[in-house]
């Protein structure tokens, strides 16, 4: 997956995020919900890596953890070649202006009664020691970054359409120079005219600042448009890594073949000759996955071995990995 | 609507306004459309393109005030919907006219179970027994595709999977054999291998059952695989409609044209960069003068900022609302 030479900004081994589930009075512990569970990737400085798979599948969790919001359960995460999993207190905190994320619902995640400079400003205040001119200036050059007008300093969110608090909480993930950025379904919330507007923004600021992105979506064929390679879970897995290309054109698992065929296409033609492969059933719980292949409950070519073994994820000849018997 | 047939549902020149304390907001304005039966009519715009308050407006579902229902017409079987009492509305709603919402959980009571919520209609507008209902209960959840229907009559929504509720509401809609079904966003909070399999029912059903469907969705794709025609709403108003095919292969409005170009595609040639439409929709503060989307438009003219533009009636059933002829690339002939 990676050419010799260039040092992945993040490496992700095994990560687990296990949450538990209390019961009764004596709020025992009775078992997990395995939102994560044993993924590894890496993504290369400069790059996208699209992180899709449906709701309940764990792409947010994982972005989460990475991002060391939780303590996980196991594994390892690198960023830049130090161990941050098992960081702690002020240790962490220094670490933080490294990495940001970039959230879905920008009504939520800003605060109301914070104007627009306050909020892009706050990130600074926390972690460097800059006068208020310097503070001020870089907040301007933030807006302009983003394409909102330094006269909005000093509104509040609420006088804004979605796009542009989209755009706001951008500009307050960029404020402290992050290398990595965790876009966590950053477009979901917004009509598809805007959609394009914030995407393009996210492109050419990765271009311009040298970002990393790793890009959480359910949308495929806005992953197609933005990632470099991308990775789809089922039930707390990667089930398949590939490049952007390999993937869409000749995906090879299963389920990776399901979703691609159940996205609607804008085309009356291509829609009425689709061959759609139709999933039964729905997702299981991640508290009680399936013996073997997560997918084994609903996989249109499930065979014995599936239900018992866990199928192993490894790299194909062709350089992508595929976690699937029907590789072996 | 192909020429000739007889419309099922007529709409002539609804106009909804919203009273708030900011001012009126004019939400529909002067939308005219008509449905054949059986047929699939897709609508598609933006949120705030007012395609859902039409829908509302035209059942009565919008509470009052604060909206207010200014002009129109809506001839349902004969009848104008707007002129009809509580009582004869509600007799409509949930029998003849049905509908599916986009978020099967807050549209499901939680405190009843699902037996109960599908049998409701068909004992008050049916009149059947209790026994009657229940049969028939157990028949609709089977249409739907829920394994094993009889014993989860008694389970309750919380119970049900999001694909699974969004069935047990179209279950509840088919109950009593509408005649036009409105499903506003029915997919919109499913995820797509769900949606798939919605979609896939929708298609076999409508079939089957040979109802006349109005599916409002912000996505062009669901519409492509499964509309006869489309309706494309901005600002409160149609800007275009036609033919699916027509429509797609064929885009007459900028407004159209610039949404087509915006969305990638997971099968066809990737776009390093993704067109976009700049600005923001208009606010519908006033009664437009002018056209909705002129502040936007790639191809505005004069008199775009002094009109607004009617509905101009094409070749293949295709109506377009704007001054520009995408044929000749200039303005339209007003004769």
């Amino acid at each position: 997956m990676l050419d010799k030479g260039t040092t992945p900004i993040l490496k992700v081994q095994n990560l687990k995020m296990y949450f538990p589930i209390y019961k009764g009075i004596m709020r025992r512990h009775v078992g997990n919900v395995m939102a994560v569970d044993d993924i590894s990737f890496e993504i290369n400085p400069g790059e996208t890596l699209g992180l899709v798979g449906e709701s309940g599948c764990g792409k947010s969790s994982a972005g989460r953890a990475i991002l060391r919001l939780y303590d996980i359960t196991g594994g390892s995460i690198q960023l830049e070649g130090i161990e941050i999993s098992t960081m702690k207190g002020d240790a962490l905190r220094r670490l933080r202006p490294e990495m940001q994320m970039i959230f879905q619902d920008p009504q939520a995640s800003l605060n109301p009664r914070m104007t627009v400079g306050a909020i892009i400003a706050e990130p600074l205040n926390e972690h460097k020691n800059l006068t208020k001119a310097e503070t001020q200036a870089r907040v301007n050059e933030l807006m302009d970054a983003v394409g909102l007008s330094r006269d909005f300093t000093k509104r509040f969110p609420h006088e804004f359409s979605g796009g542009q608090r989209q755009r706001i909480g951008i500009a307050r993930a960029l404020a402290l120079n992050p290398k990595f950025i965790v876009c966590d379904e950053p477009i979901a919330a917004l009509d598809v005219s805007i959609q394009a507007q914030v995407v393009n923004l996210l492109e050419e600021l990765q271009e311009r600042l040298g970002l990393t992105y790793l890009f959480i979506s359910h949308d495929l064929s806005m992953v197609r448009h933005i990632a470099d390679r991308v990775a789809v879970m089922y039930l707390g897995k990667i089930v398949e890594l590939a490049g952007r290309d390999q993937l869409y054109d000749s995906p090879q698992h299963p389920y990776t073949q399901a979703l691609l065929s159940a996205v609607p296409e804008p085309d009356p033609s291509v829609e009425s000759t689709r061959q759609r492969i139709l999933l039964e059933g729905d997702v299981p719980s991640p508290a009680n996955p399936p013996k073997g292949c997560n997918f084994s409950t609903r996989c249109p070519r499930v065979m014995d071995i599936c239900k018992i073994d866990v199928p192993e994820f490894k790299q194909l000849t062709d350089g992508r990995y595929v976690a699937c018997h029907l590789m072996e | 609507m192909p020429d000739g047939a007889v419309p099922i549902l007529d709409v002539t020149d609804l106009k909804t306004v919203f009273k708030t304390r900011g001012g009126e907001v004019h939400a529909v304005n002067s939308v005219s459309f008509d449905l054949a039966p059986g047929e699939l009519l897709g609508v598609v715009g933006e949120s705030g393109s007012g395609k859902s308050v039409t829908m509302m407006s035209l059942i009565g579902l919008l509470p009052s005030p604060p909206a207010e229902i200014r002009a129109g017409s809506v001839m349902f079987e004969g009848r104008d919907i707007l002129k009809m009492t509580a009582d004869e509305l509600r007799d409509i709603r949930g029998s003849r006219i049905g509908f599916v919402f986009q978020d099967p959980m807050t549209s499901l009571n939680p405190v009843f179970s699902v037996g109960f919520q599908i049998m409701e209609p068909l004992r008050k507008h049916m009149g059947l027994s209790k026994k009657q209902a229940k049969a028939r209960a157990v028949e609709l959840l089977e249409l739907v595709g829920i394994p094993d229907p009889e014993p989860r009559l008694a389970d309750y929504p919380h119970q049900f999977s999001g694909g699974m509720r969004q069935r047990v509401m179209i279950a509840i809609a088919l109950a009593c054999d509408p005649k036009v079904l409105i499903a506003d966003e029915p997919t919109t909070a499913l995820d797509v291998t769900i949606q798939a399999q919605i979609l896939e029912l929708v298609r076999e059903l409508r079939h089957k059952l040979g109802m006349a469907i109005i599916w409002i969705t912000h996505d062009l794709g669901v519409i492509a695989g499964i509309a006869d025609r489309v309706m494309v709403m901005y600002g409160g108003q149609i800007v275009e409609q036609a033919p699916v095919r027509e429509l797609f292969s064929n885009p007459r409005h900028p407004y159209t044209r610039a949404l087509l170009e915006t969305l990638p595609s997971v099968t066809g040639q990737r776009t390093e960069k993704l067109m976009t439409i700049e600005g923001q929709p208009p606010s519908l503060s006033a009664q437009p003068t002018s056209c909705p989307f002129k502040a936007r438009c790639s191809k505005a003219m004069d008199i775009c900022g002094t009109q607004n533009p009617s509905i101009f009636r094409l070749s293949g059933s295709h109506d377009v609302a704007c001054f520009w002829d995408a044929t000749t690339g200039k303005a339209r002939d007003a004769g």
